[in-house]
C-alpha cells in the first residue's frame, strides 16, 4: 500500500516480570484497514491490543522494547499525553463493562472528561454513537436507565458507542463477541462494517469466521510471536505456515 | 458417639438461632431498660431548655448543642483527611513499605483506649497549643481517634470498586483523578458513608476524651473555643455525682434516640445511593 501506515508497531517485545508476554512484533495497520488477530488463548493477543493504548502500563510488572508509532510518532515518548491517546485510540473489551450509571452517563463519560459540557453537543454524541452501534432504537427511550439493565448484547454494543463519542481514530475491540449471542454478534459485525470508513480497526477474535468475514487482514498470534500476516482471504485458503494452516483447520489450539 | 450429618446441621442452625437471638435480646433488653426509665422524663421542655442547679432541673438544651459541634467538627476534619488517605493507599501507591507502616499506625491507633487520647488531648490541645477546654480541642481529639475507622472503612469501601470499572474509565481517556472522582468514590460513596456514620456514633458517645479536653461547661457554647458538655459527659456527670438519676436516664435516651436516627437516616442514605446506581 502506498498510503502512511496509521498504526506502526516496530519489534515490540513486551513481557511481565520474567515472563515474555509478546516476542518481536512488527506489523502495520493502515487507515481504514480492518486487522484481525486471531491465535489460541494466551498467544498475546490481548496483551497487544493493551500494548497499543497503553493499557499495560497499569500493570506493575509491565516492561517493554521496541517502539509503537501513531501517525508516525512514538506513544511510549515521555511527552505522550495518555489519557489523549486512549481517546484516539479506543478499545473495547471481551466482557462489556457498563459502568453503574444511566446509558446516557455512560456514552457521554468519555466526552465529558475531555472537556465537553454543553449539553445539546453531548445529546448530539450519545445519539449519534448509540445509533453507529445499532443500539439506538432499542434504547432511545430509557437513556435514562441504568446500563446494568441492558441484556449482555446490548450492554457490549453501549459500550462501543461509549468509544465511538470520542471519535477515536484506531478502534482496538478484543474478541468483542465472545460473550454474545449470534444476532447481538451480526449487529456488532454490521456495525464495524459500517465503521471501517471512518477508522483503523483490528479485531481480536477467537471465531476464524468471523475473521474471515470481517476483516481486510489477519494476523496469527501463537505464544507471543507474530507467525505470520497477510490478507485475509489469503491467509484462510493458502496459509503460508504450516502452523497457522494447522490452527484454521483446527488441528490444534 | 457420632451425630448423623443432618443431626449436626439441626444442632448447629439451632445454636446459631439461639446465640443471635441472644444478643439481639441483649441489645433490645439495653435500649429498653434505658428508655423505660428516661422517656417519661422527656419532655419539650427537657430539650429546649437550659439546665438549672447542675441538671437538677431544667433541660439539655446546651448539651445538645454542644454535642452537634463537637461531633460535627470531629468528622469534619477527620473524614476528608481519612478519606485523602485512603485513596492515596489504594489509587495512588503500590503495597509496599509505606503502606504497610500507613495501615499498621492506623490500626494501632484504633486500639488505643479514648481516655489516653484525652490524655494526649488534653497535653497537647488543651495546654501546649493554648486551645483550652474548648470545642476545637474536644473535635481535634475525637478527629484523631475517629480517624483509623474512617481510613479503613473507606479503603474497604474502595477496594470494592470493581477492577474493571477502573480499567474501563482509563481506557475512555480519564485521568487517575478523573477515574478516581468520578467513577471510585462514586461507586464507593455508601460504604464511605456508612465508615463517616460509624464514626459520628463513635464521636456522639465518646465521653472520656471529652471530659479532659472539652471540659464540662454547663453554660451554651458561643464558639468553637467555648467549653461545653456533651450528652455522654452530662450523663455521665448526673448518674456518677448523684445529682438525678432519672435525668441521667432521660439524657442517655436522648442520646440513643439519637443516634438511633442517625444510623437509620444513613440505612435512608446508602439505599438511595444504591437505588441511583442501578
Amino acid at each position: 500500500m502506498a498510503t502512511d501506515p496509521k498504526l506502526s508497531v516496530e519489534d515490540l517485545c513486551v513481557s511481565f516480570g520474567p515472563a515474555a508476554a509478546l516476542k518481536h512484533i512488527s506489523l502495520q495497520v493502515f487507515p481504514r484497514e480492518r486487522l484481525a488477530i486471531i491465535g489460541p488463548a494466551g498467544s498475546g493477543k490481548t496483551t497487544f491490543l493493551r500494548s497499543l493504548n497503553r493499557l499495560n502500563d497499569l500493570e506493575p510488572a509491565f516492561s517493554k522494547t521496541g517502539r509503537v508509532l501513531l501517525d508516525g510518532q512514538d506513544i511510549y515518548a515521555p511527552d505522550t499525553d495518555v489519557p489523549d491517546l486512549r481517546r484516539r485510540v479506543g478499545m473495547v473489551y471481551a466482557v462489556p463493562v457498563p459502568l453503574p450509571w444511566s446509558v446516557y452517563d455512560n456514552i457521554a463519560y468519555g466526552p465529558r472528561l475531555a472537556g465537553t459540557r454543553d449539553r445539546e453537543r453531548l445529546d448530539q454524541l450519545v445519539e449519534e454513537s448509540l445509533k453507529n452501534a445499532f443500539l439506538w432504537d432499542e434504547v432511545k427511550d430509557r437513556l435514562k436507565d441504568s446500563a446494568l439493565n441492558l441484556s449482555g448484547g446490548q450492554q457490549q454494543r453501549m459500550c462501543l458507542a461509549r468509544v465511538l463519542a470520542l471519535h477515536p481514530e484506531v478502534l482496538l475491540l478484543d474478541e468483542p463477541c465472545s460473550g454474545l449471542d449470534p444476532i447481538s454478534t451480526a449487529k456488532i459485525e454490521d456495525a464495524l462494517a459500517i465503521l471501517r470508513e471512518r477508522y483503523s480497526i483490528i479485531l481480536v477474535t477467537n471465531n476464524t469466521k468471523q475473521a474471515a468475514r470481517a476483516s481486510d487482514r489477519t494476523a496469527f498470534f501463537l505464544m507471543g510471536e507474530l507467525i505470520e500476516i497477510g490478507p485475509t482471504q489469503q491467509l484462510f485458503t493458502n496459509p503460508a505456515h504450516h502452523r497457522t494452516a494447522g490452527y484454521i483447520t483446527g488441528r490444534f489450539g | 458417639m457420632r451425630l448423623s450429618p443432618a443431626a449436626t446441621q439441626r444442632a448447629a442452625v439451632g445454636l446459631m438461632w439461639a446465640l443471635a437471638g441472644a444478643t439481639i435480646a441483649v441489645l433490645l433488653g439495653i435500649i429498653a431498660f434505658i428508655l423505660l426509665r428516661g422517656l417519661p422524663h422527656v419532655s419539650w421542655g427537657f430539650l429546649t431548655e437550659a439546665p438549672r442547679s447542675m441538671g437538677r432541673e431544667g433541660g439539655i438544651f446546651p448539651m445538645l448543642v454542644g454535642t452537634a459541634y463537637i461531633t460535627g467538627l470531629a468528622v469534619l476534619i477527620a473524614a476528608p483527611v481519612g478519606l485523602a488517605t485512603a485513596v492515596y493507599l489504594t489509587e495512588y501507591t503500590r503495597e509496599g513499605r509505606l503502606t504497610a507502616v500507613i495501615r499498621f499506625g492506623a490500626d494501632c491507633l484504633a486500639g488505643i483506649p479514648s481516655i489516653i487520647f484525652g490524655l494526649f488531648g488534653f497535653v497537647f490541645f488543651t495546654i501546649t497549643l493554648g486551645m483550652g477546654f474548648s470545642i476545637l480541642s474536644g473535635a481535634l481529639t475525637l478527629a484523631l481517634m475517629v480517624l483509623p475507622t474512617i481510613i479503613r472503612t473507606s479503603e474497604e469501601a474502595i477496594r470494592a470498586v470493581p477492577r474493571a470499572y477502573r480499567e474501563a474509565s482509563f481506557g475512555l481517556g480519564s485521568t487517575r483523578w478523573q477515574m478516581v472522582t468520578r467513577v471510585v468514590l462514586r461507586s464507593a460513596l455508601p460504604g464511605i458513608t456508612t465508615g463517616i456514620v460509624l464514626a459520628v456514633g463513635r464521636s456522639i458517645s465518646e465521653t472520656a476524651a471529652v471530659m479532659l479536653t472539652a471540659g464540662s461547661a454547663l453554660g451554651m457554647p458561643e464558639g468553637i473555643f467555648d467549653s461545653t458538655r456533651t450528652l455522654s459527659l452530662h450523663f455521665y456527670i448526673l448518674a456518677t455525682e448523684g445529682i438525678s438519676m432519672p435525668r441521667a436516664y432521660a439524657t442517655a435516651s436522648v442520646l440513643i434516640v439519637l443516634i438511633l436516627a442517625i444510623n437509620l437516616f444513613a440505612y435512608w442514605l446508602m439505599r438511595r445511593f444504591i437505588a441511583k446506581g442501578r
